[in-house]
C-alpha cells in the first residue's frame, strides 16, 4: 500500500504535515480532500505553494476522492491522504480500504470541547469517531511522528499524554 | 535565567513576526538584544490555534498596530497560509515567508523607507546572509 498515512488536520497543508511527517516518511505525494479547496483555483494555488517542488499535491472533493483512492493506493510512490474534518474522512472510510486514521489537528471552535491540546470535539464528532472505530478503523491522535500515538479511548477520556 | 525584555522606545511597530512555537518571541528578543529596536516588531504566537483563529489573530494585530508587513518562518506554515489569505484583501501589504534574524535586523534599521519596501529589501538581505562553512564547503 502506498498511502502511508490518512490524517485529519484542519490546517490541511502546514509545517507538521509537509515537514514533520513528509520528511521522515519520505512522502512523495499528498492527496488533499476538501470540497471547498477542490472547487477553488485560488485555494489550490495557496496550498500548492506550501509544498516543496519534489512533492506532488492532488486535490479532490470527497466524492471524487472515493473514486480516485484505489488508483493512489496502486501508485508506486509514497503518499499521504489529508482531510480537514472528520466527516470527510468518514466518507473516505465508507468508500473502503482505510484501516487506520491519524488525528493530527482538530482545533477549538464553538460547540467543541477540549480532549487534547490539539484535539477538540463536538458531540457529533465524537460519535462519528466512535462509529469509525466500531467499523474496525484504528484511530489514534499523534501530531508529529515522534509523539506517542494516543488511542481513541484515551483521547475521548481527555487524558493528555 | 536572564531574559531580554523589549523596552518600549515610543517607536511604532512596523511589522508582525509570526511562526511556530516561540519562533517570533525568540527572533524579536534577538533583534532587541542586538539593536535595541525590538519594539519595531510585534511577535505573535499561534500555538494550537485553528487556521481561522490564526487568520483572525494576525488580522486583528495588523489592524490594531496599523502595520502592513508580516514576517513568517516557513513557506508551508499555518501563519504563512493565514497571512496569504489576509493579503488577498490588502494590496498594500507584504508577506515575507522564511524570515531569519538577518532579515529582521535589516528591516528594523530601514526606517527611512516605507515598510513594505524595507521588507522586500530585508528579504534579499536575509537570503544572502546564509552561508556554509567547513566539511568541503
Amino acid at each position: 500500500m502506498s498511502i502511508l498515512l490518512y490524517r485529519i488536520d484542519d490546517r490541511l497543508i502546514h509545517g507538521q504535515v509537509v515537514v514533520g511527517w513528509g520528511q521522515p516518511l519520505d512522502i512523495e505525494f499528498i492527496v488533499l480532500v476538501d470540497d471547498v479547496v477542490a472547487a477553488s483555483d485560488w485555494e489550490q494555488e495557496l496550498y500548492r505553494m506550501g509544498v516543496p517542488p519534489e512533492m506532488e499535491l492532488y486535490f479532490h472533493s470527497a466524492a471524487s476522492a472515493v473514486e480516485a483512492l484505489p488508483g493512489y493506493r496502486a501508485d508506486g510512490r509514497r503518499g499521504l491522504v489529508l482531510t480537514g474534518d472528520i466527516d470527510t474522512m468518514r466518507r473516505l472510510v465508507d468508500g473502503g480500504g482505510i484501516d487506520a486514521v491519524n488525528l493530527g489537528g482538530i482545533h477549538a471552535k464553538a460547540g467543541r470541547s477540549p480532549r487534547m491540546r490539539y484535539v477538540f470535539l463536538s458531540p457529533d464528532e465524537e460519535a462519528s469517531l466512535r462509529n469509525l472505530a466500531a467499523q474496525g478503523v484504528t484511530i489514534t491522535a499523534q501530531d508529529v511522528p515522534n509523539a506517542r500515538p494516543v488511542a481513541l479511548n484515551e483521547v475521548l477520556a481527555g487524558v493528555e499524554p | 535565567m536572564s531574559s531580554d525584555p523589549v523596552t518600549p522606545t515610543n517607536e511604532a511597530p512596523r511589522a508582525i513576526v509570526a511562526g511556530h512555537g516561540d519562533f517570533a518571541a525568540g527572533l524579536v528578543s534577538a533583534v532587541q538584544q542586538i539593536t535595541g529596536r525590538g519594539d519595531r516588531l510585534i511577535p505573535v504566537a499561534v500555538k494550537q490555534l485553528s487556521v481561522e483563529a490564526i487568520e483572525q489573530l494576525l488580522r486583528d494585530r495588523m489592524l490594531e498596530a496599523h502595520v502592513r508587513v508580516i514576517f513568517t518562518d516557513l513557506q508551508a506554515g499555518s501563519c504563512t497560509m493565514a497571512s496569504r489569505r489576509i493579503l488577498r484583501g490588502m494590496d498594500d501589504a507584504v508577506l515575507i515567508a522564511g524570515a531569519n534574524l538577518p532579515t529582521l535586523l535589516d528591516f528594523v534599521f530601514a526606517e527611512g523607507r516605507p515598510a513594505p519596501e524595507a521588507a522586500r529589501h530585508a528579504a534579499e538581505r536575509g537570503r544572502a546572509a546564509i552561508s556554509v562553512h567547513g566539511a568541503g564547503a
